[in-house]
């Protein structure tokens, strides 16, 4: 089988994609002849045409709303946004246009339409280059919120969501694109070509959205996560010796609540982690649905270990991001709870 | 540098004149009809830049129709024409009665802006996409579409092809080349010209056109629309629909300094026409030549129609609040049915009598759809769509959440 880093796996994804269905058409800033300023749509211009994959003009509104326009046609476009810090200006289009056509048009017209972006921060990317804007997705109905977290779920829940139906917001952590990060920023990253989750298969397959992954079985406590996290909670775990359960969400909307649900029944406790600022955020959402439906087998309140509510610095950035000492901090306390 | 710099002022720009005062178009200049060049439709948009600037016009103060413009419609299509425009009204009228009468919650009529959507409508062949705002439901009259569902959706009752879910004149039909209208202004711009770009990517032969209004075209989605539609030579018509008025706001606050709104289109390097909009002949002969150039691979078109709202923006508000109540009589270019009449009559196709008898067989036919309409309900009364339409739709295949909240609220 062979090795892919997250960014060849999200290549290969639309490689695939495109190959089978003439439909798919990639685009985005510098997506065309460069292959994107992190290199996922490398070599897809060259494979077929300035028609299927081209450069678009800065304008992630312009980009979106195209977009939409040919997806209402009859096309299944897959665009980047080059950073998820970039996606507002297209926010309206998202909310108002892509995630409501289906209901408002009874049917008439539909969006299956891909918008990737590059999540997370890890980089010193500063406030720009570094926010994880889920929560503004899985807010909206009609909307599909993706985070993969390895390069063979990557590819797998890519092809899955170009062939989805329904709008698809693919949120990429970009600090995972070469290796599974865990937080612990002074010490080199594993390359994924180490990792068994950097077995991809080179052909068509999909890795069904809606569906958690359990990463580590454990009795203790549950942990839920997605994207970086699911490494930084592994660090935290193996650094507290804590019997922790880790759940990759994969899919933030729909989420897979069953799963989560017989986790926190078993487990008794749960922590959610996710690197995007604490109010509001998509793990007040996983909060709030835990105890409502694990109430009376939760043994300690429902913790949140997140970003601060600041915006993302750039020098104090490992001040901000809430590594594997945070996050064993916030087990040992709920445990000890 | 000075030594006493004077205070920096302020500007907003007002209208020219306010309720309680005589309205005054002698700024505004009107090319005599027949006066502007037909440029042929493979012209280099380099070389047409003063058409952004003029109005096209057909249809002179005699009712004659005159110029390089006049001639694209037989004088069957013209009769036609007329009677779309008469039905749109009576249509509106009848609407805008039936909201009054609390059958419904909202209406937006077209008056004086009848021959833009109508006209328009016949430029376009079966597969096109209109991507529409508010107030062009000629583009559904005059393509057949059935005023009965036209009729549900606007009473939201058991037979609305929406189920419901749309605030009224919010239509859609993709067989009718009508896109869902969203509401929130000029999203469906950009929108058409990435249907458009679609449409070139797959080698086919259908052309899409966008449609805003003045005031919208301040939203960013329209100057990304005239990037997209000129970087890749969309076969997209980009109409602008200038009524002068957006709800209480005069165009002025829109257009800035800019001549014209057409004139956005020239730094962009696309093609740009002003016409008369409430001419339906040069409605229609700007339409072909736009449409046309679409077709033959030539790029995007922006045409500004210069017209009037006659009637309020929509039924919650008021115009004698914000502007003179005869404004709309002094507006220069008249009204786009009584326009058309005088040129049939004058030409002999049509007249006084048979104009009434048209009237009276439109008021019928309304009446007969409105009747059909209400016998499956109203906002208000009578069937309508149910709770579990409510839940449907809002993916392919429902998710187990809003699976749960359905049954949480007993449907």
């Amino acid at each position: 089988m062979p090795r892919m880093t997250m960014i060849e796996a999200i290549r290969s994804a639309m490689d695939v994609a495109m190959g089978r269905d003439d439909d798919v058409v990639v685009f985005g800033e510098d997506v065309g002849y460069f292959g994107g300023v992190f290199r996922c749509t490398q070599g897809l211009q060259q494979k077929y045409g300035r028609s299927r994959c081209f450069d678009a003009p800065i304008s992630e509104l312009g980009i979106v709303g195209a977009a939409i326009g040919m997806a209402a046609y009859g096309l299944k476009p897959c665009v980047e946004v080059q950073f998820a810090d970039y996606v507002y200006p297209a926010y309206d289009q998202i909310v108002s246009e892509a995630a409501r056509l289906r209901y408002r048009s009874n049917g008439e017209f539909t969006c299956p339409i891909v918008v990737r972006m590059p999540t997370g921060g890890g980089i010193f990317g500063g406030q720009t280059h570094s926010q994880s804007p889920e929560a503004l997705f899985t807010h909206v109905s009609g909307l599909k919120v993706v985070v993969p977290s390895n390069p063979l779920d990557a590819k797998g829940l890519l092809i899955a969501s170009i062939e989805d139906p329904d709008p698809v917001i693919f949120l990429e952590p970009k600090r995972l694109y070469n290796g599974p990060f865990d937080g612990h920023h002074d010490r080199p990253v594993t390359a994924w070509s180490k990792h068994e989750l950097g077995e991809v298969p080179e052909g068509h397959y999909t890795t069904p959205l809606g569906k958690a992954e359990i990463r580590r079985a454990g009795s203790a406590v549950t942990v839920l996560a997605y994207g970086t996290m699911v490494y930084v909670a592994q660090a935290a775990v193996e650094e507290t010796g804590i019997d922790a359960e880790i759940i990759d969400l994969r899919t933030l909307l729909p989420l897979d609540l069953d799963t989560i649900i017989a986790s926190v029944k078993k487990t008794g406790r749960c922590v959610v982690v996710h690197e995007a600022t604490l109010t509001s955020g998509f793990g007040a959402e996983l909060a709030a649905l835990v105890q409502e439906h694990c109430f009376y087998h939760l043994e300690a309140p429902v913790a949140r270990v997140t970003g601060w509510d600041t915006p993302y610095p750039h020098a104090q950035e490992w001040d901000y991001f809430p590594g594997p000492k945070r996050v064993g901090e916030a087990l040992i306390e709920t445990m000890g709870a | 540098m000075t030594d006493n710099p004077s205070p920096l002022k302020f500007h907003v720009p007002e209208p020219e004149v306010r309720p309680g005062g005589t309205p005054d178009f002698s700024n505004v200049p009107i090319p005599k009809a027949g006066s502007v060049a037909r440029p042929e439709v493979d012209v280099d948009p380099r070389n047409i830049r003063d058409l952004a600037y003029s109005i096209i016009r057909v249809l002179n103060r005699e009712g004659d129709a005159v110029g390089p413009w006049a001639g694209t419609l037989s004088d069957e299509e013209q009769l036609e024409g007329l009677r779309h425009m008469m039905t749109l009204r009576t249509f509106d009228a009848r609407m805008q009665m039936a909201q009054r009468q609390g059958k419904t919650s909202f209406y937006m009529q077209h008056m004086g802006e009848e021959a833009v959507s109508c006209a328009f409508r016949k430029a376009l062949i079966p597969g096109d996409m209109n991507f529409p705002t508010y107030r062009q439901a000629g583009l559904l009259i005059a393509g057949g579409y059935p005023m009965v569902e036209m009729m549900n959706q606007i009473y939201s009752n058991e037979r609305d092809p929406l189920k419901g879910r749309q605030l009224p004149v919010m239509y859609a039909s993709k067989e009718h080349g009508f896109f869902s209208i969203s509401g929130n202004l000029t999203t469906q711009y950009i929108q058409a010209v990435g249907w458009a770009m679609a449409s070139a990517i797959k080698g086919d032969t259908k052309i899409a056109v966008g449609w805003v209004g003045d005031g919208a075209t301040a939203e960013s989605d329209f100057h990304a629309a005239l990037v997209f539609a000129s970087t890749y030579k969309a076969p997209v018509v980009l109409n602008i629909v200038n009524n002068q008025w957006a709800i209480s706001t005069f165009q002025g606050i829109a257009r800035g300094g800019s001549g014209t709104f057409a004139a956005r289109g020239l730094g962009f390097g696309i093609a740009a026409l002003r016409v008369d909009g409430n001419d339906y002949l040069a409605v229609h002969a700007v339409a072909k030549w736009a449409t046309e150039r679409a077709r033959r691979n030539l790029g995007p078109t922006l045409v500004e129609y210069v017209t009037y709202r006659v009637g309020a923006h929509s039924t919650s508000d008021d115009p004698s609040a914000y502007r003179p109540k005869t404004e709309s009589d002094a507006w220069p270019l008249g009204d786009p049915v009584i326009r058309l009449k005088n040129h049939l009559i004058k030409r002999g196709l049509w007249s006084d009598e048979r104009h009434k008898q048209a009237e009276a067989e439109i008021l019928e036919t309304v009446i007969a759809a409105q009747k059909e309409a209400e016998s499956h309900g109203t906002l208000h009364a009578g069937g309508k769509p149910s709770t579990r339409d409510m839940f449907e739709g809002v993916y392919a295949e429902m998710p187990p959440h809003l699976r749960r909240q359905r049954q949480k609220a007993g449907v």
